[in-house]
């Protein structure tokens, strides 16, 4: 038996997390003895919570090492500090952009916030996931936590049905990703991802029928959760079926978290076998990139626009991943933030134009919209054009950076194919500023009074496009010393 | 000898009323085809010494959980004929598609079959011989208590999107109950002693209690012829 002095549990690494959780549970035990006008105080704790989150976060990082918590289960190296400081800002920007929205829709602010940081927890647990069943319980935790914030918004028939086919689906999923765990389980009798790619070196290629069997169902469960063709069915509905709230959450800090457990789970812990996943992944990538793209053209609703939009960049990334190279993953790290800090703007300007209970959601809402409000107009200008990839924004570099990493790697076909599809989406994204610059308005827009430190985050977001777009160079050699460290 | 004879009956039990579950008509065999089914599961798991997991299932799966369903289905009127209208136009292709699906999985497992490496001996995996649900507390609370934990996070997540989707807290005809003040009251509060005098003259002082009155009193003499 083991002894509990030779257990090592190294709280300390795991602070962040467990004040986060603490407070989640101050948070809801408060919710239900204050007043229904003083529930403000939720939104201000939640906030407070992050930064908390985020100064122990860099208390606890010691660089250049990494610290192991609860027996190995959950890690601590670059990677996940990095990641998990990405997590902790974007969604206190988050916050920031749908506090008014809470607020004019009456949403319950306890249960949305406490829900909401659940989210985040959840992402925090599978960003430093060490062992293959902690991965599987953070990844429940963060998709429960997110349909719930989905079907919050109960009056609306459309988010119920967004959260019960998202709900359908994301467990069948699980189900299919837990069968995959269950056979490389079998194989190494391992669940350490360390252990795991130790046993595979060890056994040599023995026993690789079922290690590729399990690959299978483990590279399927992975690619629904990052809404990639041929598992993309839940993104353009939930997309749009959901509040913006949710949406926001959905497309923007969720991606990182969703790309940070792939690379922990195929390169962390399954990169022997990645001759067989890399071939998987290409084919994904394909069909993501193509099927994002066209369908994407004819959309009307710019929150599904968005969500296609979401399947065509999450093709890139599994363009990146399938390289298997240093080069490829900090490509892919890059990307991944880019897209978030492009995609928190777009939303944050959604949601800025959402005022009362109108919510912005249809193309045509945006028509006039350079004259109305002139500023949002350029955020979102700078949006579509660094969605697009047009070249002083980040969202070209981004772009460059992946397919640079292809040609390297090799694959110069997909290389083409990608800048070819990526072309076709220019379209669509280039049609929405037409749209908020040439066409007439028929109603005026008006803005929700979002007040002046989420305008001001709004602004300095959309001035990141361009900043990071003209000077790549810090972002691109802090992720490459993510993955290095 | 015996235990190969029994693992291949539970086993063919368990699949057949697996098969069942989806192919019952009625809704409520199906959830008596999976109580079947979990029942021989966890006979198949006490064949495998984990006495502790095999009788809780019993206990959470058969006991709490397929009974809780049961009531739903029963409760529920579902109408049978409506979900299955469109099960035999998309027959053919879900053939297909599982057709495909299971000849990649054969082939995959043709061409590099498993080997099983070192089967686990009970034996050595237990020296001390001590009991199966002292091995899983303890491997629960030491090496196991991270997801233990957050196996528990998730529980109150769901207990608190459940309360979120379905507390109505603007229903005017909702009764509440104010638990303080039933705690906090007496009998002073409950109780109104009032003087009350048991002749029946002095209440009759009334002209509509007097008729009343004459009314039953002729009523009964009439009873009475």
């Amino acid at each position: 038996m083991m002894d509990m002095t030779t257990m090592n549990m190294n709280l300390i690494t795991a602070i962040p997390e467990i004040f986060m959780a603490v407070m989640i549970v101050f948070m809801l035990l408060l919710d239900a003895f204050i007043d229904e006008s003083k529930k403000s105080v939720n939104t201000i704790l939640t906030i407070l919570t992050l930064i908390g989150g985020y100064i122990l976060q860099l208390i606890v990082f010691v660089p250049t090492q990494i610290s192991m918590a609860f027996n190995g289960m959950f890690v601590l190296d670059g990677l996940a500090e990095g990641m998990k400081l990405f997590v902790y800002v974007f969604s206190i920007v988050v916050v920031l952009y749908i506090r008014q929205y809470i607020n004019d829709k009456k949403f319950m602010k306890g249960e949305f916030y406490a829900i909401f940081l659940f989210a985040i927890l959840g992402m925090q647990v599978m960003i430093s996931a060490n062992n293959l069943l902690i991965l599987y319980i953070g990844l429940e935790l963060f998709s429960l936590a997110l349909i719930g914030l989905v079907a919050l918004n109960r009056d609306s028939i459309r988010s119920t049905e967004a959260a019960m086919k998202y709900f359908i689906l994301s467990a069948l999923a699980s189900g299919i990703l837990l069968y995959g765990i269950s056979f490389i389980f079998g194989a190494t009798n391992e669940l350490q991802l360390d252990a795991v790619f130790r046993s595979i070196y060890a056994a040599n290629g023995q026993n690789s029928g079922m290690l590729v069997f399990g690959l299978v169902f483990i590279v399927a469960g992975l690619v629904f959760k990052l809404g990639l063709v041929p598992f993309h069915m839940w993104v353009p509905d939930v997309y749009e079926g959901a509040s913006l709230p949710a949406t926001t959450l959905i497309g923007t800090v969720s991606e990182i978290a969703g790309v940070v457990f792939i690379i922990r789970f195929l390169v962390g812990g399954l990169v022997l076998l990645s001759k067989e996943w890399a071939v998987m992944l290409s084919v994904v990538a394909f069909l993501s990139v193509f099927l994002g793209n066209i369908v994407a053209i004819s959309q009307t609703n710019i929150k599904r626009l968005l969500g296609y939009s979401a399947i065509a960049h999450m093709g890139f990334i599994a363009f990146g991943l399938m390289t298997v190279s240093v080069n490829g993953i900090s490509a892919v790290l890059f990307y991944v933030v880019s897209y978030v800090i492009t995609a928190l703007a777009g939303f944050g300007v959604l949601l800025a134009l959402s005022e009362g209970g109108f919510e912005c959601e249809k193309i045509e809402d945006l028509s006039g919209l350079s004259k109305s409000h002139p500023i949002y107009a350029g955020i979102m200008l700078l949006v579509m054009f660094s969605l697009a990839g047009i070249p002083p924004l980040v969202g070209f570099y981004a772009k460059f950076t992946i397919l640079s990493a292809l040609i390297e790697a090799g694959y110069i076909k997909s290389a083409v194919f990608a800048v070819i599809m990526a072309l076709i989406g220019a379209f669509y994204y280039l049609r929405v500023v037409k749209v908020m610059y040439f066409d007439e308005k028929d109603i005026e827009l008006r803005a929700a009074n979002t007040g002046v430190i989420s305008r001001g985050v709004l602004v300095v977001n959309g001035g990141l496009l361009l900043l990071i777009g003209i000077m790549p160079g810090n972002l691109m050699r802090f992720c490459s010393y993510l993955l290095t460290s | 000898m015996v235990t190969v004879v029994l693992f291949y009956l539970f086993a063919v039990i368990l699949v057949g009323s697996a098969l069942r579950v989806i192919t019952a008509k009625n809704p409520v065999h199906s959830v008596l085809f999976l109580v079947l089914a979990f029942v021989t599961a966890s006979c198949l798991w006490l064949m495998l010494n984990v006495e502790f997991l095999a009788l809780s299932l019993i206990l959470i799966y058969v006991g709490a959980v397929m009974v809780l369903f049961l009531f739903v289905v029963m409760m529920l009127d579902i109408d049978l004929e409506e979900i299955r209208s469109g099960f035999w136009k998309n027959l053919p292709l879900a053939i297909l598609l599982g057709v495909v699906i299971l000849a990649e999985m054969v082939t995959i497992l043709v061409r590099r079959p498993i080997v099983v490496t070192g089967t686990a001996d009970v034996q050595v995996l237990n020296p001390d011989n001590l009991s199966n649900s002292y091995q899983v507390g303890w491997l629960m609370y030491t090496q196991y208590s991270y997801p233990v934990e957050l196996a528990s996070m998730i529980l109150l997540l769901g207990l608190v999107v459940a309360v979120a989707l379905t507390l109505r807290k603007t229903n005017k005809n909702a009764k509440y109950q104010n638990i303080a003040a039933q705690v906090a009251t007496s009998s002073t509060g409950r109780v109104t002693m009032l003087k009350m005098s048991t002749e029946i003259d002095q209440i009759a002082t009334n002209e509509v209690a007097k008729e009343v009155i004459a009314e039953i009193t002729s009523a009964d003499g009439g009873s009475k012829k």
